[in-house]
């Protein structure tokens, strides 16, 4: 479902992706692995559409649909979530409220009809009740004041929400200690299903060991150098990216 | 630029919704300023004589005094004789009902979604009723549920009524808060005002619906002059809201308005405003001249007076509601909204004078600006010797979008007395293209995600508008913004 073609990204006119081919199939959970400076956020700002990721060359497919010059809102839609490593605050606006707005938003860039007051608190109700999060916490501003774990755990309550067919989590265990990175884990294996797919974006092993995933890439200098099953990730915490990677090359 | 702050730009941009002008076969006073035109003005209005001295009185006092200089506002030098002073839809003579009025007038107010039938309420909001007086250049057009509120002893008409069914009240009250000698633009109101709104609630009194004042300039080349006075006796209690909207001209026009309030002991008045005057095309032509002076004097003891105030439109805002804090115990609340776009400019603020007694005042204050728009907030607390107990909380928040725009802030603190407690917060921020993308991602579009964020900013002063007005307020602070982020 998730297909990108030989991806070549400038950001700030220097280029940063240099050829990047993956394939994501469907219900399928890749890690994407590498060192600092390796493209990792590139990637996942790319993939979301962020302005300024400027793709030089190739493709993102998406359901067989070219979606390289779509705008953030519309691949949103279409069902690309991305989970920020930094989540943002949004003073004034509680997360209902958010939630709100962005659930009406897609609905209404698909065509679809958007969901009444109460089909909406129903919905966020049972979500925030499968994901243990309080009520007090929805209606607090957006991410204002929230601890790091409560800001990843409200960026599954949204994926929960958004039902997004591919979800991208941008270095989700970044400022979390290990309860919290085992719940917020724990919240996104929930939502693991036959038809969405993942793109966990880290650095560390760690997160690998709550978020199981099928397949990890390796990726460097702008590009996937190798390509394996979990153990890879095993090998890398042992010799360091750059034996795993000089042997690669 | 990054591409969104380019969207957002475009997103600013965005036409006046109210720019149309009606077409009306109106009459003028002859062009200019000068003692006939008042006395036109004052015969056209069958004023008693003491109304016409007065007057005179101001425009002998005005001729010799200076414009102000000191705002923060860049605007050529105006001509004042280069105006009409008074325009007016020809109509037939005697009192306004609905059937009397030209029902292209009444097409207006539907155009404007102002309900002028009184079985219709606002904008779809649960039955809470609310009583209209639609003025019109420089007369009312029509006020309702005057009837029904004159059951419960509450006074609401045009105050050009009010000067005849009611003298002793308009002789005593009027420029009892804003003197004549107040400022250049009140005394030129105080010789030239033609129409507002007049209130008075009788004792004990809580008024049974929200009152509402909306102005239009229509006419060409004209500028308004309002004038509205709101007397809430002993223990009584009213909501006021008063609309404003013009339509889209080249030249510039000026609205210079005065408003009285005055609450005796255990009164509440809460005044709401949604200026949304035309603010000039997106390279800063036409729109209107806000010259505007409002201050509450709180009389009695544990009075309270709260100002709230969402400003989107006009050229140049010049306002300052302020209020007296003579009651001990009285109350002065001050929540501003100022969003200043294009090349808009508004110098806009509070005054809280504490005289009384354990007085206290709170003043919240959101400016936004944008485009290449410089937005002012400019406050003085003041705390008299005597006012022992006197307390003041401030907050100023300032939200930028884009990289040419400006905010100021120039607090003015006075304290005589020791014990005074003041407290000042201040703030200043932007509009990230983290944040907007962060919205993007989730769906929701730029103008949407700027929209939510600003309301979001916008909060705490939104809240205090009545349920009716709130709704419209939101949209109008995304659809002032439109076109806005770079």
């Amino acid at each position: 479902m998730l297909e990108i073609k030989d991806l070549h990204v400038n950001v700030h006119g220097k280029e940063i992706l240099k050829g990047l081919n993956l394939k994501v199939p469907p219900g399928e959970v890749h890690a994407i692995m590498g060192p600092n400076g390796a493209g990792k956020s590139t990637t996942s700002y790319t993939l979301a559409g962020r302005a300024g990721y400027e793709v030089t060359k190739g493709e993102i497919d998406f359901f067989g649909e070219d979606v390289t010059a779509l705008a953030p809102e519309e691949r949103a839609a279409r069902g690309i979530f991305l989970a920020f490593q930094y989540p943002l605050e949004i003073p004034g606006v509680s997360t209902m409220n958010f939630l709100k707005t962005a659930m009406n938003s897609q609905a209404k860039i698909r065509g679809e009809k958007e969901l009444n007051a109460a089909e909406f608190l129903r919905a966020v109700r049972a979500a925030a009740k499968e994901l243990n999060i309080s009520e007090d916490m929805l209606k607090r501003p957006l991410n204002v004041g929230f601890s790091g774990g409560e800001k990843k755990r409200n960026e599954t309550l949204q994926m929960a929400l958004l039902k997004p067919k591919l979800a991208i989590l941008d270095e989700m265990d970044s400022g979390l200690d290990i309860d919290a990175l085992k719940l917020v884990a724990e919240g996104v294996n929930k939502l693991r299903s036959p038809d969405r797919s993942f793109l966990v974006i880290t650095h560390y092993q760690r997160l690998l060991d709550y978020i199981v995933p099928d397949v990890i890439h390796i990726l460097a200098g702008g590009k996937i150098v190798l390509s394996g099953d979990k153990s890879l990730a095993l090998q890398l915490e042992q010799n360091g990216y750059d034996a795993v990677i000089a042997k690669a090359a | 630029m990054s591409e969104e702050a380019a969207a957002l730009q475009e997103l600013t941009e965005q036409k006046y919704k109210y720019g149309f002008v009606s077409d009306i076969e109106s009459e003028f006073a002859p062009k200019g300023l000068n003692e006939d035109v008042i006395r036109f003005i004052s015969a056209k209005k069958n004023e008693p004589e003491w109304m016409l001295d007065y007057r005179l009185s101001a425009y002998r006092r005005w001729v010799n005094m200076e414009e102000p200089s000191w705002a923060k506002l860049h605007y050529p030098k105006i001509d004042f004789q280069d105006a009409y002073y008074y325009a007016a839809p020809k109509a037939k003579e005697g009192p306004h009902t609905l059937e009397d009025v030209d029902p292209e007038l009444l097409r207006t107010y539907e155009k404007l979604g102002i309900p002028l039938h009184e079985q219709e309420v606002l904008a779809g909001v649960e039955q809470r009723r609310v009583a209209v007086d639609a003025v019109f250049d420089s007369v009312s057009v029509v006020t309702t549920f005057k009837d029904e509120l004159a059951k419960v002893g509450v006074i609401f008409c045009p105050i050009s009524e009010a000067v005849h069914s009611h003298p002793e009240l308009v002789k005593k009250y009027l420029g009892s808060v804003v003197p004549d000698t107040d400022n250049f633009y009140a005394t030129l109101n105080a010789a030239v005002f033609s129409e507002g709104s007049f209130v008075y609630i009788p004792p004990g009194v809580r008024c049974p619906m929200e009152l509402s004042t909306y102005f239009r300039i229509n006419a060409a080349k004209s500028g308004q002059f309002e004038r509205t006075l709101i007397i809430a006796d002993a223990g009584s209690y009213v909501s006021y809201l008063e609309g404003c909207t013009a339509p889209q001209r080249d030249e510039n026009q000026l609205h210079a308005a005065v408003v009285e309030l005055i609450a005796m002991d255990d009164a509440e008045i809460k005044y709401s405003t949604v200026q949304n005057w035309f603010p000039g095309d997106e390279n800063g032509k036409g729109g209107i001249y806000n010259f505007v002076t409002k201050r509450a004097d709180c009389r009695g003891k544990n009075s309270k007076v709260s100002w709230t105030q969402v400003e989107t439109g006009s050229a140049i805002t010049w306002k300052y509601p302020s209020c007296i804090l003579r009651g001990e115990n009285s109350v002065g609340e001050f929540y501003s909204i100022a969003i200043a776009n294009n090349y808009q400019q508004a110098d806009t603020g509070t005054k809280m004078i504490h005289l009384g007694k354990n007085t206290s005042s709170r003043i919240i204050s959101k400016g936004i600006s944008a485009g290449k728009a410089q937005n002012t907030y400019r406050g003085l607390v003041s705390i008299n010797a005597r006012a022992d107990g006197a307390r003041n909380f401030t907050q100023c928040d300032s939200l930028l979008i884009g990289d040419q725009c400006g905010a100021h802030t120039v607090p003015y603190i006075q304290s005589k007395n020791p014990k005074a407690i003041l407290e000042h917060e201040a703030t200043t921020s932007k509009i990230s293209d983290d944040q907007l993308f962060y919205c993007l991602s989730r769906g929701i579009p730029t103008e949407e995600a700027v929209s939510l964020i600003v309301n979001g900013f916008c909060r705490e002063v939104l809240q205090q508008l009545p349920m009716e007005f709130a709704v419209e307020a939101q949209k109008l602070v995304g659809l002032s913004l439109e076109g806005s982020v770079g």
